[in-house]
């Protein structure tokens, strides 16, 4: 199709305003999906297709509308996919941005519009959800206005649930979102801007096609990486798979590559034809590495296999997800992960659990560090037993934070990122009610409670967004722990210096009240280096007896000593001290950390 | 052949709180039928016991408590044995009693006392008075009872160390030949732990010295503290409880009665706790109903090292090193707990107060 009758676009919206919802009425009125085939949120069902044997996600939809061919591309819904979304974002012209009439802009709206005027998108404005008792369609219109610098009178006011509006947007998605202004002639460029892999296809990439044309059966290369494949079909989604055996300038659709390695072909790079290669690639790709680390263990030591299995399967379609083999003496075999950040973590975990029926333990997480050794070359640690014991540098992951709140926390949101090391960056009001605050802060200082110690002090209004700025130096030691006299390695921790006394001496408290008397005193010690910064005593026990064994009694006291034994058998020997798992568990499982 | 029998009689004036034995309240008109069940019970068990047995012990319930006639029934039909023992319930030692025991050919008595401290036996539901301990003691030595035991209890609610004190003085210058001493136990789910269980819990670390006291003090009063929870007066004449030792030793016995264990040639079995079940079948000529336990060879090793640590004297190994931790039991003698060479192995002074632990510990 010419590619003036071509709009890309996508939908930027915070979770729950109304997306899915939005997205289903265009298809609908497209008459993209039969009244009959109709089922809520198309893009999101992953169901849907599984029913039909297609694992592949749609990424990408096309529906015509009026003569014109509309591709609307999903993004994926977080700030950890920061980088995926920018990469969607620059898949498109405009971007419809949805923002519920009720709670007006979110921390998460705010990024992702941003990064969208980065990209020079024509942005939409929608408020949506009018049809709501509690709606404010004005005070909603006029923070949009005011955020993309535009008339409040441009800002179209639907509901997505009764359909009232829609026809508009989509009128407005051809009147005002430009065209693709791509060279049809010029030598082939495509930016990958999802990818997944399906089972029996390999790496499915999905593709803005920026200059001149596909077609099936063409040797290919990856521009960044230089991986080379051939294109097994293409195609676009509509919202099921239609082949076309060729895509051209301004379209966007799927690549089938047949390759076996997610991590072959990454989001952000350019595909290019082999027969007569492009120069230059699409700007704008990065190797994205992640920076929160966490230990994953399957509870039962006999399910490591399956949790390997699983973790290999998950990184099958998720790129950005690292894992190297870790070996505790508190916790057994499992896994170091690494992730994007505390959601993409959450998603792995969960996926674990749910869908490989996975019993986890995941220690609490701790971001990755940039150290130097004295006369050494600075090297990145993911683990804190990892940690040399001799630094001369240091150096933390920092965030920009953007924390979007009623003005009356404002207060309260300061003294929060103060305690956390934060560092004030700027502040500006929304509207007369809201404030917009962004700080620095170390990701450390978030990745722990940082997102439930600010829904608690503002009443859960706040809304948080964060974008990883680089890594500073940081007063950081290593916090050993030793029991009986001996380091536990699961235990140690790398935190900034100020917090280390007190960190120290709860984690000792702790451990005091979870390891059970035994036959001596045993000492719990938080350490840096050679130097104690807190202390704790287990009391040896002073009687420990059965009081009476008679003849009767000799049967149930025996099974009662071979429980014993049972229980001692799953403790954890830390030199001569018996440390049950529970004991470790208290001190590093990521959700008994939130509750504390 | 077997030579030790335990003969159970369940009745009791009334229930206290922290017991957990099988007791029966009251039930006078029972107790007539009851010995004749146990003495049918004997004849049908009879072929199990050795013709001359080393130990009888009737225990209780209050064995003292069952109406005289019955009771005296029993002991003369009951085999003849180096060391007889009778249980008996201070308040219920008469002159009387005293003399129709030893008529009998009982030549031990253990004595329930519990405590001293009036306040603390009202606590543990005892209607005894102090005195009547001092009563029934001489009772028994005016009858020519030389050797009596007594039963206390420490780690009452409520008892202070200065109670405790108070209590082994008592009992030391009365001077029995022997002393079981039990910590409280609270069992869960009875009244007595409903009762005073928030007590118990705040007193906890207080009375873990207790034991220490109770050791003490005792051994220092001339006693051999040859058992976890017993002690005999040290010297010439061997003291110990021999029907317990026993136990202890891994010997077979054979039980009578209500509720009553019996061990024999690898197989243990426990007869119904239920009264009327009992006496039913045994009127009709049957063995009551039994909940058997076949103890394998390692099982019965387990049991003979679990046993075997609880008294003063070296376990001798042998066989049993099977069912030994190596690795605990190195652990165990360098923390000074477990003294041990090739053949035998025994507890230190300071392993026997955790011998629990300790030998959950060993126990491979």
């Amino acid at each position: 199709m010419a590619q003036d009758r071509i709009r890309n676009f996508s939908i930027i919206a915070h979770i729950d305003h109304g997306k899915s919802t939005l997205a289903d009425r265009i298809l609908e009125l497209t008459h993209a999906v039969a009244d009959r085939d109709m089922r809520a949120q198309v893009l999101d069902s992953m169901d849907l297709e599984r029913e039909r044997g297609i694992t592949i996600k749609a990424q990408a939809v096309r529906v015509e509308w009026k003569g014109h061919q509309l591709n609307l591309i999903d993004t994926p819904g977080h700030v950890d996919f920061t980088y995926e979304v920018s990469r969607s974002l620059q898949a498109c012209e405009g971007a419809l941005l949805v923002v519920d009439a009720a709670q007006g802009i979110q921390a998460q709206t705010l990024a992702n519009a941003y990064l969208a005027i980065e990209n020079n998108l024509e942005i939409v404005p929608v408020v949506n959800k009018i049809d709501l008792p509690q709606a404010d369609p004005d005070a909603a219109a006029a923070e949009v206005a005011d955020l993309i610098g535009d008339d409040a009178s441009h800002v179209l006011r639907i509901s997505a649930k009764t359909g009232e509006g829609v026809e508009d947007v989509l009128d407005a998605i051809i009147e005002r979102v430009p065209p693709p202004a791509g060279d049809p002639d010029a030598p082939a460029r495509a930016l990958i801007f999802d990818s997944s892999y399906d089972q029996y296809r390999g790496v499915v990439a999905f593709v803005r096609v920026v200059d001149g044309r596909f077609s099936a059966r063409e040797p290919l290369r990856a521009m960044a990486l230089g991986t080379r494949f051939e294109a097994e079909e293409l195609g676009f989604f509509a919202p099921t798979r239609r082949e076309t055996g060729m895509l051209e300038a301004g379209e966007v659709g799927y690549v089938i590559t047949g390759l076996k390695d997610v991590s072959r072909l990454r989001v952000g790079d350019t595909i290019t034809s082999e027969r007569r290669p492009a120069s230059e690639p699409v700007p704008g790709y990065k190797d994205v590495k992640p920076m929160v680390f966490s230990g994953l263990f399957p509870t039962d030591s006999d399910d490591y296999p399956e949790l390997r299995d699983a973790l290999e399967k998950l990184k099958l379609n998720d790129a950005a997800l690292f894992y190297e083999p870790e070996t505790s003496q508190a916790l057994g075999f499992g896994f170091r992960c690494g992730f994007l950040g505390l959601l993409h973590m959450e998603i792995v975990r969960e996926r674990l659990e749910r869908e490989f029926d996975l019993d986890l333990i995941v220690t609490a997480p701790n971001v990755a560090y940039r150290v130097k050794p004295p006369n050494g070359d600075w090297v990145e640690v993911h683990t804190p037993s990892d940690m040399p014991n001799e630094i001369e540098e240091v150096e933390e992951p920092y965030i920009k934070a953007s924390i979007i709140v009623p003005k009356e926390y404002v207060g309260a949101v300061m003294e929060l990122n103060n305690d956390r090391r934060g560092r004030f960056d700027h502040m500006e009001y929304l509207s007369e009610a809201r404030v917009h605050l962004t700080y620095e802060l170390p990701l450390a200082e978030i990745v722990l409670d940082y997102y439930d110690a600010l829904k608690s002090r503002t009443r859960g209004y706040a809304s948080f967004d964060y974008d990883i700025i680089g890594f500073r130096p940081g007063k950081l030691v290593r916090v050993d722990v030793l029991v009986g006299g001996e380091p536990v390695d699961a235990l140690s921790l790398i935190i900034h210096r100020d917090s280390a006394y007190d960190r120290g001496r709860m984690l000792v408290e702790r451990l005091r009240e979870e390891i059970p008397r035994q036959h001596f005193d045993v000492a719990i010690q938080a350490a840096i280096g050679a130097r104690v910064i807190a202390r704790e005593t287990v009391k040896a026990r002073r009687k420990d007896v059965l009081a009476k064994c008679y003849g009767g009694d000799i049967s149930r006291k025996r099974k009662l000593l071979e429980r014993q034994k049972a229980g001692k058998k799953r403790m954890k020997q830390v030199g001569m001290v018996e440390v049950p798992q529970e004991a470790f568990l208290a001190v590093l499982n990521l959700n008994d950390e939130k509750k504390s | 052949m077997t030579r030790h029998l335990y003969v159970h009689l369940p009745f009791c004036a009334h229930r206290c709180g922290y017991c957990d034995f099988v007791t029966a309240v009251g039930r006078h008109e029972q107790h007539g039928p009851y010995v004749d069940a146990l003495l049918s019970e004997l004849e049908l068990e009879r072929r199990l016991l050795a013709p001359e047995l080393e130990t009888v012990f009737v225990g209780g319930g209050t064995p003292t408590f069952t109406e005289p006639h019955a009771l005296e029934r029993l002991l003369v039909a009951l085999p003849q044995a180096d060391e007889v023992t009778v249980e008996a319930n201070p308040e219920t030692v008469t002159q009387e009693l005293a003399r129709r025991l030893r008529a009998h050919g009982v030549n031990r008595v253990s004595l329930g006392v519990q405590s001293f401290r009036p306040r603390l036996l009202r606590v543990l539901d005892r209607v005894v008075q102090p005195d009547a301990v001092r009563r029934a003691f001489y009772h028994l030595r005016d009858a020519g009872f030389d050797n009596i035991s007594f039963d206390l209890i420490y780690g009452i609610p409520g008892q202070s160390a200065a109670d405790l004190e108070a209590d082994l003085a008592d009992a030391l210058v009365l001077g029995p030949e022997h002393l079981s001493c039990y910590e409280l136990e609270a069992k869960p789910g009875t009244r007595f732990t409903h009762a005073h269980g928030d007590e118990l819990a705040r007193q906890a670390d207080a009375m873990e010295a207790y034991f220490e006291v109770v050791v003490d003090r005792l051994t220092d009063g001339g006693y051999r503290w040859y058992e976890t929870a017993n002690f005999c007066r040290a010297g010439d004449r061997d003291l110990r409880s021999h029907h317990n030792l026993a136990y202890w030793l891994g010997r077979d016995y054979v039980g009578l009665g209500v509720g009553a264990v019996s061990t024999v040639a690898g197989r243990r079995w426990r007869n119904t706790p239920g009264l009327s079940r009992y006496l039913e079948a045994l009127a009709q000529g049957r063995r009551p109903e039994r909940e058997l336990e076949q103890l394998s060879r390692e099982v019965q090793q387990r049991e003979r090292v679990m046993l075997g640590l609880r008294l003063d004297e070296p376990l001798v190994l042998g066989a049993l090193a099977g069912v030994l931790d190596g690795e605990a039991l190195l652990r165990l003698e360098r923390l000074g707990l477990v003294e041990s060479d090739a053949l035998t192995l025994a507890l230190t002074q300071r392993g026997r107060f955790l011998g629990g632990g300790v030998t959950a510990d060993l126990l491979a």
